[in-house]
């Protein structure tokens, strides 16, 4: 029996669930409204002190961040195991892992993608220096899909669960603690003028190895779950 | 022919726990190519828990899945192609339409033409509801999708959950209709389903549960 190659069905998986998530624009943005609202809320609630808001503002752009990526993790998985599409994924002849990880791909599209593309604008409001915008992009460019992949696979442990959502938020901190302390250093460095290709080089290879070991994590924890 | 003959689908000593209690145990069964096996039994008998086990979603807690003289587990990705399952639920996207369903969930196994997914959606009376989203849709014309993946898969087992289901008389014949084709064609089928099927030839064989 022959099927369709690794990649037509990556392509495949990713292009449903982008389609299915422009068809909930709504929806698929909440995180991103997430990660504006709670970083302009501060200097509201503060005050508008450029000193302050500067020295606060590596710390509550990486905080909202790593907030809004779990609040998206929650409905990864859950629609799909929801209406038995899951299980037809389980028992297609490809890899669950492969289109597993093109769904955490097109959910980082969605949700961590726009909030890369908003730093500068979240940056300005508090003020960050504009020579640590680039740093903090790049850095966030590196460290929201290592939050996606984490998040992807404790989705795919609780998703069995009817409330797994305290849970899932407890599981994944701890995993995703490292991330949030170089993003933060990147930031930080990049304001002081130091040299952050340290920290970069320790994100990426953060999230080389969540690339390559999240994808068999999520099938094990996802054939679990669909026991 | 030998290949013909042999045992395709064959299960061993299956048993299954949920929780504290024993759904089935020692259920042993052997399928052959053109072979249809009705599991009937009362209900929460574990007939779902069985078609579940056998298709590989659910470990049993001892016995062993053959496909092909293999065991499940060693021989997935095979096993998966050769398959078509059918379960209570109809594994429909709501806000995607009944061809884009069927795009996605049969491109993941096998290449097809646009024109094989009408010809499946026109063989089961959908022609008209193709461009309609699937939330739109009625149960029975939900259920008349997945027998349109079932026929348009090109599957050797189909794997059958109460395939009946919200399915007015015309339907259910056509269910009847499509079987028999099936197994003309040499393909198995494994059904669940509470009422008689109308199956006439090929061979039928009957595994009580419960």
């Amino acid at each position: 029996m022959e099927w369709p190659g690794l990649g037509s069905a990556f392509w495949l998986q990713l292009t449903r669930d982008l389609r299915l998530a422009f068809r909930h624009i709504g929806q698929a943005a909440n995180p991103l409204m997430f990660f504006v609202m709670v970083t302009t809320l501060f200097p509201l609630a503060l005050s508008p002190a450029p000193e302050l808001l500067e020295a606060i503002a590596p710390g509550v752009i990486w905080v909202s961040a790593l907030l809004a990526s779990l609040l998206a993790a929650e409905s990864l998985f859950r629609q799909d195991v929801e209406d038995g599409t899951m299980e037809q994924l389980a028992l297609s002849p490809q890899p669950l892992s492969l289109l597993l990880l093109a769904k955490t791909t097109s959910h980082w599209l969605m949700t961590g993608l726009p909030l890369v593309l908003m730093a500068p604008v979240v940056g300005h409001a508090l003020f960050l220096p504009t020579e640590a915008i680039p740093a903090t992009m790049l850095a966030l460019l590196l460290a929201t899909p290592v939050l996606s992949l984490a998040g992807a696979v404790m989705a795919a442990l609780t998703v069995g669960l009817r409330r797994g959502g305290g849970l899932l938020s407890l599981l994944i901190l701890p995993v995703v603690m490292p991330v949030l302390i170089f993003g933060a250093r990147a930031t930080d460095m990049a304001m002081q003028a130091l040299d952050v290709s340290g920290v970069m080089y320790l994100l990426a290879a953060v999230l080389l190895l969540a690339i390559s070991l999240a994808p068999a994590g999520m099938a094990a924890a996802m054939r679990i779950s669909l026991d | 022919m030998a290949e013909d003959t042999a045992v395709l689908l064959e299960g061993k000593d299956l048993e299954l726990w949920r929780g504290e209690t024993r759904l089935f145990s020692k259920v042993s069964f052997q399928l052959k190519a053109g072979e249809l096996l009705h599991i009937v039994g009362p209900n929460g008998c574990g007939k779902t828990s069985l078609l579940r086990v056998l298709c590989g979603l659910t470990l049993p807690e001892t016995g062993e899945v053959y496909w092909q003289g293999k065991k499940l587990a060693r021989n997935r990705a095979n096993f998966h192609a050769s398959t078509c399952y059918l379960g209570h639920r109809e594994s429909l996207k709501a806000d995607l339409t009944a061809e884009e369903n069927l795009v996605f969930q049969l491109g993941l196994r096998c290449w097809l033409s646009p024109a094989d997914i009408h010809g499946a959606l026109e063989r089961v009376g959908l022609t008209g509801r193709r461009t309609v989203p699937a939330r739109s849709l009625s149960a029975g014309q939900k259920r008349r999708v997945s027998l349109a993946r079932a026929l348009a898969s090109g599957a050797k087992l189909w794997i059958l959950d109460e395939p009946y289901t919200n399915l007015d008389v015309a339907g259910r014949e056509l269910v009847d209709q499509m079987m028999s084709e099936h197994l003309g064609r040499d393909g198995l089928v494994l059904l669940v389903a509470h009422q008689a099927h109308g199956v006439a030839d090929g061979v039928r064989r009957r595994l009580e549960l419960g």
